[in-house]
């Protein structure tokens, strides 16, 4: 498509924003783009004594990178595992169909009991929502491991972590990619969640309900634009990564 | 005798159905250097016997000796090229054809003279940095080729390997197979269900009955190579082996 064709959704979907901002004449309900972009256009800022946009937002992929690694961590091990073995598939599987359908959210009441309000618990509800889209795919990516592919290791001796190392890994790495990249996403969804739990103090999803309770609606939707375009680019970066290193799972056949 | 199959049976027994006899008492001797072709229809086991003589399946009864020692497993003096797709897609030519040496541990740049060696046996100069999706079928099998005779074993098994190309591109594969095969010395036992396949490449020809699996004929192959798929022996052998293969048939 031309690109001019691309701009005009946003094009229009900004005016009729305009519009409806004059219109409505309350900038405690819909406040011009002019102001939200504004606040934009100077990200470091400080809100209301709060911090800037940047430095919430930087904070809050901190706390993802670190629930989310975790997440790696163990759901990657632990999904080959499962994948690999149909005893400890047939023994873990009803746990993890129990707990998969409970949603990340649902465990924040737990985590407060457990870990209090701060750090560990917002860590938590991360760790739980991005750990069963990584488990899940992981056990998908080695359980469909070609069998002709591990045969031929078999045939050439490939034993232990040398066949794990050199062809379940690399055979399930794009679904495990896959796994990684909704994983994240999840994560991101559960940071802004978790931030507005009250007691938080910092981050992105903090900084918009404090700006709500100052009736800031400008910083609101500041901070929505910049949770979404922030979720967009590790998306991109994912999808980029996979184009290129796993290039061979589309052609293959 | 490079490869000796004593009685060997072959009976599944899935979980569910009821066990299932594939292979049924077969015994034959491959000396080395041999070419023996394996032919029978779809289902009678052809597959289960190459794996049986790879390691990769045990047999219910009978053994399988190499050279003199039993078969309990994947072994170095076996390399086996399948009926389907083997390649590692995420791996290029070089990759491939390494791939053997280096789960033997071979050190890299030991590898790399071989590798380039292979690779130039096959016909694909040029084409080491290629990963096999920009590959033809034939090209995918020459790599395949490759990567089994890079390790140097005593015997290929070879399952169908041209099944999937087109009858053009399989032609010039026989024939350069055998061109590798005179260069290298090695025993192939190679499965396929095309008489005219055995015909032009065996020495010996085993016919394999339907299922469950029995050598119905043996036959030598006494023309000599280049052989010429429009000479009269080479009709007569292969009307006499597709009469075999219709009776097999009309018995069951
Ligand atoms: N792992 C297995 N479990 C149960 N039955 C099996 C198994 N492997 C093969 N069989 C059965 O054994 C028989 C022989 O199979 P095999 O694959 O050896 O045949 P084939 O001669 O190679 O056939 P094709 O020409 O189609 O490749 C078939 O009936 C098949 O269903
Ligand atoms: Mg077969």
């Amino acid at each position: 498509m031309r690109w001019y064709l691309k701009v005009l959704p946003p094009f229009f979907l900004l005016l009729a924003w305009e519009v409806a901002a004059i219109l409505i004449n309350n900038s405690f309900i819909l406040p011009t783009p002019a102001s939200v972009a504004a606040v934009l256009l100077s990200p470091t800022a400080d809100i209301l004594g709060s911090g800037s946009i940047i430095d919430n937002a930087l904070l809050s992929v901190w706390r993802v990178l670190l629930g989310f690694g975790l997440a790696v961590l163990c759901a990657v091990p632990i999904g080959i595992i499962i994948g690999r073995y149909r005893t400890v598939e047939e023994l873990v599987n009803p746990i993890i169909q129990l707990l998969r359908p409970i949603p990340p959210l649902a465990w924040i009441p737990l985590a407060l009991a457990w870990f209090k309000i701060g750090l560990l618990s917002i860590v938590f509800i991360i760790f739980i929502g991005s750990f069963f889209p990584i488990l899940i795919n992981s056990i998908d990516g080695v359980r469909r491991v070609n069998r002709t592919w591990i045969e031929t290791a078999a045939i050439y001796g490939a034993k232990g972590w040398k066949l794990l190392a050199y062809v379940i890994l690399p055979a399930a790495a794009p679904a495990i990619w896959t796994g990684l990249r909704v994983g994240f996403g999840i994560a991101w969804m559960c940071v802004v969640a978790a931030e507005m739990l009250p007691g938080t103090t910092s981050g992105i999803g903090y900084l918009i309900m404090y700006s709500y309770n100052w009736g800031q609606v400008q910083v609101i939707i500041a901070g929505m634009i910049v949770i979404g375009i922030i979720g967009i680019a590790v998306d991109i970066l994912f999808r980029e990564v996979e184009k290129r290193k796993f290039q061979w799972q589309e052609m293959n056949r | 005798m490079t490869v000796v199959l004593r009685n060997v049976s072959k009976t599944f027994t899935a979980r569910q159905n009821e066990p299932l006899t594939a292979l049924q008492d077969i015994s034959a001797e491959v000396s080395n250097g041999e070419f023996l072709c394996i032919l029978g229809p779809s289902g009678c086991g052809k597959t289960t016997l190459l794996r049986m003589i790879g390691g990769l399946d045990h047999p219910t009864s009978g053994e399988i000796e190499v050279e003199g020692t039993p078969v309990t497993g994947p072994d170095p003096r076996l390399a086996m090229i399948f009926q389907e797709y083997s390649l590692y897609p995420w791996r290029t030519v070089r990759a491939n054809v390494g791939f053997g040496l280096q789960m033997r541990g071979m050190p890299h740049e030991e590898r790399e003279e071989i590798v380039t060696r292979f690779i130039g046996l096959v016909g694909l100069e040029g084409f080491g940095d290629s990963y096999p999706y920009e590959l033809s079928g034939g090209m995918r099998q020459r790599v395949a080729v490759a990567r089994a005779l890079a390790t140097d074993p005593a015997v290929l098994l070879m399952d169908e390997p041209f099944g999937a190309l087109d009858a053009q591109t399989r032609n010039r594969m026989q024939k350069e197979l055998l061109l590798i095969w005179e260069k290298t010395k090695k025993t192939v036992i190679f499965v396929t269900h095309s008489v005219d396949e055995a015909v032009y490449l065996a020495d010996r020809i085993m016919v394999l009955s339907p299922r469950p699996g029995r050598i119905a004929g043996i036959y030598d192959v006494d023309i000599p190579r280049p052989r010429d798929r429009t000479s009269i022996e080479f009709a007569g052998l292969r009307r006499d082996v597709l009469e075999l293969i219709d009776r097999l048939e009309d018995g069951q």
